[in-house]
């Protein structure tokens, strides 16, 4: 049966120097769960604080309910993947497999078959009486994830575990591990600051940012209804206006500019009349108008990408935006230089409080279970 | 509750406690009393009589005087010989190149009084170069005691550390610099004293700090070669024998002085270091190249000279090892009566040597790599603290941490004076500074991944420091280890001090038969102690696949 984990009111300083103050979060039984975040924003410090090698200076962290606090590192059953591997330089690759198991109360048999099925699963019996040194990253990173797979940890843990591989390797070992993940069914926690590897590969996301939870959701809506404008603006890319809320004849309406409104049906209550808010709309959540209305904008470059068109435009009060458009050939094309009204599309469009901080899109929440 | 002690009492909190208490019996406390010893008066009260008497007497201060002269000259000499000698041998093709380096590193591990005794043998009254030269020639040659022979015995054993630390900077030097150089029209002497002389500064700066210590500290040297020219070392030594049975204040304010001169040296030397030092990482080092004509012949002539110079000790010593003698005199033919003598009679220095040998180096090993890793993985005030305070004696002559050993520990509840303990102890505290330092550096290359890993896989942090860390850690630990023993069984300074009839090693019995005049057993024991040198080194590097040593 797979572990859940909760973070209740979890605090973390160094020295004194308070880097995550109050975090709240649980993660559910065998599910793959990424902390995503800028640099320094304390994923690693966090995953570190569950595996036991920093101390939890506030708050608790439980396994099934169960406090983890006082656990020293090596007796909370956890698998780890490290970054750089972490591979033992002076033992064959069975042997760090089995290097764990070793330290375990389980019969012979039992271990030689736990062995040869990991092996078998993450493919690396052609090389298992290799020394690890004349082995790729790939590879090595294989054998570390075997290594922290074939204890049967209660979670595993992975810290930026492809950011040394190429580009290729990359997508492999991210498909090998979420097959692998999801055949064991562990509850895992996986680190990146590789927003597509996060979206591709994940349950769940937690964003971070300086040591707050910003939000927790599946792929879909973190890209499509972030909490608020750091979300919307550090997963994929959000064209930002500041407009305000104007209701007419029972209709709600957004302005993005002063002459441009859409009608928007997705707005909670608290977004009241004459209010002040932040929308952000995606270069894909734009349309080309073809009556003048909308937001006018000067071509400035065209860059063809193949599946779609990227344009960066100029509006009048001389702001970038950007804004693209699918490679269809029912679409017109722009040319640099032309003059163009873009429309919003206002269902996928987001709206949040003036200071970006909150969602105004009915249903939208900071945790999504 | 019970879980907050038990986290506090984790391996290595227990293991910083241990070796805390170690250091505050053996070095703190002795070197403390040392100090107050020596501002107090026979009757116990504070005086700075010591000092005064000191500084007032022409004959103490004089020993000042000459140990500084010595050590300057030393110093000086060492880096005229071993920066060029580096130079030469990092940019040309040398022939016999690898054995010239090993000959260099067995001249640097062996005993400092060996050098002096073998030149007394050659260049001494009796010696056999200046009978040679009075025969055919009716010619005196220089006087070998006093100075000079000081001089000469120390730069020849002591260059090689400035040659050792040099060649290492420069094989750490990229090629593209020195190319760099030349594209810019920068050649010959200028490149070599506008471009590499200042990358290698610091370098030879730390070399020289290692000659001036060595040779301000040593004790044997001058006391067989120097009759007469006194040094600090000397003095201490002749001053605490003579005031043995008073309670050796005097002896105790020589002691520390010499200490603080020390520790002003050593931090001013850290100072400039620091100050001045480039990082540097090579992917192409500098190739030796061909060079034909007078160039190439003088070169050759220098390294040979040299290094032929530095080794002759150590040739001498074995030669005559075998000569067959009467008395004091070498006669015609060959024996194993030397060898014989030796076993008959002082076999048990033999035996006792090595015994305490390895027992200090056994624990020296598990200490250096305990403080090294407390100090570097587990960083606080107490690892931090016996880290410098475990560095110290590197800078503590000899003589002096004898002194303050047997003054600390001649009455109960530790009596140590006359055991082997007290020589053991004295070996670690001496000689644990080289693989701490080693064991310390390896730490550093190794990613604390690893250890977590071995944590996480369920190992304890003991236990994955045996399993682990400590595995990892033994090149470096070996390599620090080798230098360690060799000290240990060439130690002279506090050894003279500590033994007694029972306890005497090896360094110690030759040292007395030299001044007993007994030179074929004298060789004979030194042959032993060269051989197990030269053995332990070969054994090094056959286990290690290295072929250096990092002094
Ligand atoms: N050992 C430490 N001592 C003091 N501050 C630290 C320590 N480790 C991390 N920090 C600080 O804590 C914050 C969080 O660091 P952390 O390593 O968790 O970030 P991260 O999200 O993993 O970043 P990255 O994506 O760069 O790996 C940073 O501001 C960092 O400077
Ligand atoms: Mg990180």
């Amino acid at each position: 049966m797979s572990t859940s984990i909760k973070f209740e009111q979890v605090r973390k300083d160094y020295d004194k120097n308070t880097v995550i103050s109050n975090l709240n979060v649980m993660i559910k039984p065998g599910e793959l769960f990424t902390l995503l975040g800028p640099s320094g924003c304390g994923k690693t410090t966090l995953l570190r604080m569950i595996a036991g090698f920093h101390s939890i200076d506030g708050g608790t962290i439980s396994f099934d309910d169960q406090s983890i606090n006082d656990i020293p590192a090596h007796k909370r059953n956890i698998g780890m993947v490290f970054q750089n591997y972490a591979i033992f330089p002076h033992m064959t690759v069975y042997n760090n497999v089995k290097y764990g198991l070793k330290n375990r109360k389980i019969s012979k048999q039992e271990m030689i078959k736990r062995l040869d099925e990991i092996i078998e699963t993450v493919q690396i019996t052609a090389y298992k009486d290799r020394l690890p040194n004349r082995l790729s990253g790939g590879q090595q990173q294989r054998v570390a994830l075997a290594r922290a797979i074939v204890i049967h940890p209660k979670v595993l843990l992975m810290d930026e575990p492809l950011s040394n591989l190429d580009a290729k390797l990359r997508i492999d070992m991210r498909r090998a591990i979420s097959e692998i993940q999801r055949s064991i069914g562990i509850t895992t926690v996986y680190v990146t600051h590789d927003q597509e590897e996060a979206l591709a590969i994940s349950d769940r996301i937690a964003v971070m940012k300086d040591g707050f939870i910003q939000q927790v959701g599946y792929p879909d809506t973190i890209y499509l209804r972030p909490f608020n404008a750091f979300v919307a603006t550090f997963i994929g890319h959000s064209n930002l206006f500041t407009g305000t809320v104007e209701k007419e004849n029972g209709t709600t309406y957004v302005h993005l500019t002063k002459d441009y409104r859409v009608a928007i049906d997705t707005l909670t209550e608290e977004a009241q009349a004459e209010a002040s808010v932040m929308i952000a709309v995606r270069p894909e959540e734009f349309t080309l108008s073809e009556d003048h209305t909308g937001i006018r904008a000067t071509v400035k470059h065209r860059n063809f990408l193949g599946k779609y068109i990227n344009y960066e435009l100029v509006l009048d009060d001389g702001r970038s935006i950007e804004f693209t458009q699918d490679t269809n050939l029912k679409n017109r094309f722009i040319e640099v230089g032309e003059v163009v009204h873009l429309e919003a599309i206002p269902e996928k469009i987001n709206v949040f409080t003036a200071d970006g901080e909150t969602s105004l899109i009915a249903g939208v929440t900071r945790y999504v279970e | 509750m019970w879980s907050e002690l038990n986290q506090k009492l984790d391996f290595w909190n227990i293991m910083t406690l241990i070796m805390f208490l170690f250091f505050a019996v053996f070095l703190i406390y002795p070197l403390g009393s040392l100090l107050l010893g020596s501002f107090q008066g026979s009757d116990g009260s504070f005086t700075l009589e010591h000092f005064q008497t000191f500084f007032e007497k022409k004959y103490y201060y004089q020993s000042l005087l000459h140990s500084f002269a010595v050590t300057i000259s030393v110093t000086v000499l060492s880096i005229a010989i071993g920066v060029p000698l580096a130079y030469l041998m990092a940019t040309l093709q040398i022939r016999g190149k690898g054995i010239i380096e090993i000959l260099i590193i067995i001249s640097v591990l062996s005993p400092p009084f060996i050098g002096a005794y073998s030149w007394i043998l050659l260049l001494g009254r009796s010696g056999v170069v200046s009978k040679f030269f009075m025969e055919h020639f009716g010619v005196t040659v220089p006087s070998i005691y006093g100075f000079s022979g000081i001089l000469l015995v120390f730069t020849l054993k002591l260059f090689p550390y400035i040659y050792l630390y040099v060649s290492g900077a420069l094989k750490k030097m990229d090629s593209s610099l020195s190319e760099a150089a030349e594209s810019l029209g920068v050649t010959g002497i200028k490149k070599m004293t506008t471009l590499i002389l200042p990358l290698v500064l610091p370098t030879v700066l730390a070399g020289a700090m290692l000659v001036f210590m060595n040779s301000l500290a040593d004790f044997g040297t001058p006391m067989l070669i120097g009759e007469g020219y006194s040094t600090m070392p000397v003095l201490i030594y002749s001053e605490f024998i003579s005031e043995v049975g008073g309670d050796a204040h005097f002896a105790a304010a020589l002691s520390t002085i010499m200490i603080l001169i020390t520790t002003v040296i050593f931090i001013a030397q850290k100072y400039v270091v620091n100050k001045k030092s480039y990082e540097m990482s090579s992917l192409r080092p500098i190739q030796p190249a061909k060079t034909k004509g007078i160039k190439n012949v003088l070169a050759h002539l220098f390294i040979y000279v040299i290094v032929g110079l530095a080794i002759i000790p150590q040739v001498t010593v074995i030669y005559t090892s075998f000569l067959k003698t009467r008395g004091a005199m070498f006669i015609d033919g060959f024996t194993f009566d030397s060898y014989r003598k030796v076993l008959d009679r002082m076999g048990d220095s033999i035996l006792n040597t090595y015994v305490y040998g390895i027992i200090a180096l056994i624990i020296i090993i598990v200490l250096g790599m305990l403080i090294s890793y407390a100090s570097v993985r587990r960083k606080n005030f107490f690892t931090s603290f016996i880290d410098t305070i475990a560095m110290f004696p590197y800078i503590v002559p000899g003589s002096v941490l004898g002194i303050t050993l047997l003054l600390a520990f001649n009455k109960a509840p530790l009596l140590l004076s006359g055991t082997a303990s007290i020589l053991i102890i004295s070996y670690i505290i001496r000689r644990l500074p080289y693989t701490m330092r080693s064991s310390a550096a390896i730490i550093y290359q190794l990613s604390p991944s690893m250890e977590e890993a071995s944590i996480s896989l369920g190992y304890s942090p003991m236990r994955t420091f045996i399993n682990v860390t400590a595995r990892l850690m033994m090149p470096g630990v070996l390599a620090g280890a080798l230098l360690s023993w060799i000290t240990v069984i060439n130690e002279l300074s506090s050894s003279i001090i500590l033994f007694t009839g029972n306890t005497r090693t090896m360094s110690v019995a030759i040292y007395s038969e030299v001044i007993r005049a007994s030179y074929g057993t004298a060789a004979a024991l030194s042959t032993i102690l060269t051989v197990t040198t030269v053995v332990s080194l070969l054994i090094f590097f056959k286990v290690t696949g290295s072929k250096e040593v990092s002094l």
